[in-house]
């Protein structure tokens, strides 16, 4: 079951990433030319998911979207995963430094993450760098607290000990015992990182915080759906089919990794 | 008990505060004039003066901070930069929709799923144990505004049983409330009730392989009741635990859901407020859902001791 998980979802996720890469080979049309004489027109040979109310082509637009979506969802996971690491080892080496950070986290963490993230690109401005900002802001408590946790728990091990007490350095310790044992959960945490991410950029840009409008991204997209879904219902239900199985793909890669790597963890579930 | 709940929220007052400090700080991490970054490109000198003096932007940022925490302790959040209003008085006219909204969702999340949890972990690897994996698996990957529109195709657009959108208060009668709520409260349970199910499951086998549970059965126990009397009451802590922790998910959903539904409440007050980057009800909205969810998780807590008599503080 965990390797099906796996499999699907990492084939799902390669079309998805190929078709991001892909997208201005794919499709002739260019997301951003407007035509206003092809303003709402149904799906059809010539425009696959039809047009939006300014004309523009919609499967050019949704294939253009899967670029920001998967941009800003691995982005995060990778920036976030990396600063999270980082102040997670720093927090648990000083009991003093532990105290301060694991405070700032904890009040970080009591904000509602999108709430946090839609205040941020209130002072920040709509750009894509400013949304990848805005949610690594957010994601990196959550690594934090998961790296300190493990960190605290593997010092404890006889072979660390073992190692400090015959004298390895500090870093050697860090990289040859630490770090070894925090690569396979954090594997598993950027997987879900990286989903929260591609949601939140998608629900900020659906409310107008996020990317600029000019960018077609799958949030952007639902936005300019919104005064007209109930005319035409393609408008809304095309980028968020690619929204879903693009999610659906993380999720099930997520899952089907953590269950291979912490067995013990699912064994009760 | 009293005694712990006094300690429990006191606890809450550093997390508050830091959160407190988080909210007031972002405005001065981007580079730049505060004032002219609100105001926008095309604001004029006494546009940004205005705002400049209202977010007390002349003082120093300790004694700005000093000041305004003084100030929200109190109950004033100050004004809207757009319309002058109090950011006070704007989210109390706004609370009830979404206060409302949440309520919903909270009583049909806990009631679809701890009884999927439940009957998943009564019959491992039958159909209800299947549907719940798929049905987490669905509701964490379909966003609430996706599911939201899926609903209202359905349910309102398709079917015409409900109404697409818009909120009727309470006081106008129950059934109206009710069918008004039906869809964006199923929206926002679908993340929640699968985060409750997974959970209720995971805490429910854990318990089902104690030893008072094979005694229970043992002694002839009625299954129904070794599942519900014995096992849920033991299984509840971690349900409980997940139901406070899932409130800011719900919270966050509440705001995007709002939007697709046209409900009135906090959430379309905070989105209409990006529109002008009106930063005090941002900074307003944001400091009292971040203290509603401190508080459900404070509350949460003291559930604890109710559960579980083993626990004492």
């Amino acid at each position: 079951m965990r390797r099906a998980d796996i499999r699907i979802g990492a084939t799902l996720l390669a079309v998805m990433i190929a078709i991001a890469l892909l997208s201005p080979y794919l499709v002739d049309a260019d997301p951003r030319a407007l035509s206003p004489g092809s303003r709402l027109l149904a799906p059809s040979a010539s425009h696959w998911f039809g047009t939006d109310q300014l004309g523009r082509d919609l499967f050019a637009r949704v294939l253009w979207g899967a670029r920001i979506s998967l941009l800003v969802g691995i982005s995060v996971a990778v920036l976030s995963s990396l600063i999270g690491t980082a102040v997670g080892m720093l927090s648990a080496s000083n009991r003093q430094l532990d105290a301060v950070v694991m405070r700032v986290m904890d009040g970080v963490m009591s904000i509602p993450a999108i709430l946090l993230a839609i205040a941020l690109m209130a002072v920040a401005g709509g750009s894509v760098l400013n949304v990848v900002v805005a949610i690594t802001i957010v994601e990196v408590p959550r690594v934090a607290r998961l790296v300190r946790g493990i960190v605290l728990s593997l010092r404890e091990q006889p072979y660390v000990e073992a190692a400090i007490a015959v004298g390895t350095t500090q870093p050697m310790i860090v990289i040859r015992h630490l770090l070894p044992g925090i690569v396979a959960p954090l594997i598993v945490q950027a997987t879900f990182i990286w989903a929260t991410a591609m949601i939140l950029e998608a629900a900020l840009s659906f409310i107008g915080a996020g990317t600029p409008p000019s960018t077609p991204s799958w949030g952007n997209i639902l936005a300019d759906a919104r005064a007209l879904w109930q005319v035409r219902p393609t408008l809304i239900f095309f980028p968020a089919g690619f929204l879903f199985v693009t999610l659906l793909a993380v999720n099930m890669l997520g899952d089907g990794l953590r269950d291979m790597l912490d067995p013990n963890q699912t064994e009760g579930q | 008990m009293l005694g712990y709940a006094v300690r429990r929220l006191l606890m809450a007052v550093p997390v508050m505060g830091v959160v407190a400090l988080v909210v007031f700080s972002l405005l001065y991490f981007t580079p730049g004039d505060p004032a002219q970054v609100l105001a926008g490109d095309t604001a004029t000198p006494e546009q940004i003066a205005k705002i400049r003096t209202s977010l007390g932007l002349d003082e120093p940022p300790h004694l700005r901070f000093a000041r305004w925490l003084w100030r929200t302790v109190q109950g004033d959040l100050g004004a809207s930069i757009f319309s002058g209003e109090s950011v006070m008085h704007m989210i109390g006219q706004r609370l009830q929709p979404t206060f409302s909204l949440l309520l919903l969702a909270v009583l049909i999340s806990i009631g679809i799923g701890v009884p999927f949890g439940v009957a998943a972990a009564a019959r491992r690897g039958s159909w209800p144990d299947r549907a719940l994996t798929v049905f987490t698996t669905l509701g964490f990957s379909l966003p609430a505004f996706i599911a939201g529109y899926g609903l209202a195709f359905l349910f309102a657009t398709t079917l015409k049983w409900l109404p697409v959108q818009g909120f009727v208060p309470l006081s106008e009668g129950l059934q109206p409330w009710l069918r008004n709520l039906i869809l964006p409260a199923m929206t926002l349970s679908l993340v929640y009730s699968a985060i409750i199910g997974r959970v209720t499951r995971a805490s429910m086998l854990e318990v089902l392989s104690e030893d008072y549970i094979r005694t229970a059965r043992a002694k002839g126990v009625a299954p129904r009741r070794v599942l519900f009397h014995h096992a849920l009451r033991n299984a509840a802590v971690p349900v409980i635990t997940i139901i406070g922790i899932g409130v800011a998910t719900l919270i966050g959903s509440a705001v995007i859901t709002e939007t697709v539904f046209a409900i009135p409440g906090v959430g379309r007050l905070i989105v209409d407020a990006i529109l002008h980057r009106d930063y005090p009800i941002i900074q307003g909205v944001v400091l009292l859902l971040s203290a509603a969810y401190v508080l459900v998780n404070v509350a949460v807590d003291l559930c604890y001791t109710f559960l579980d008599p083993r626990i004492r503080y």
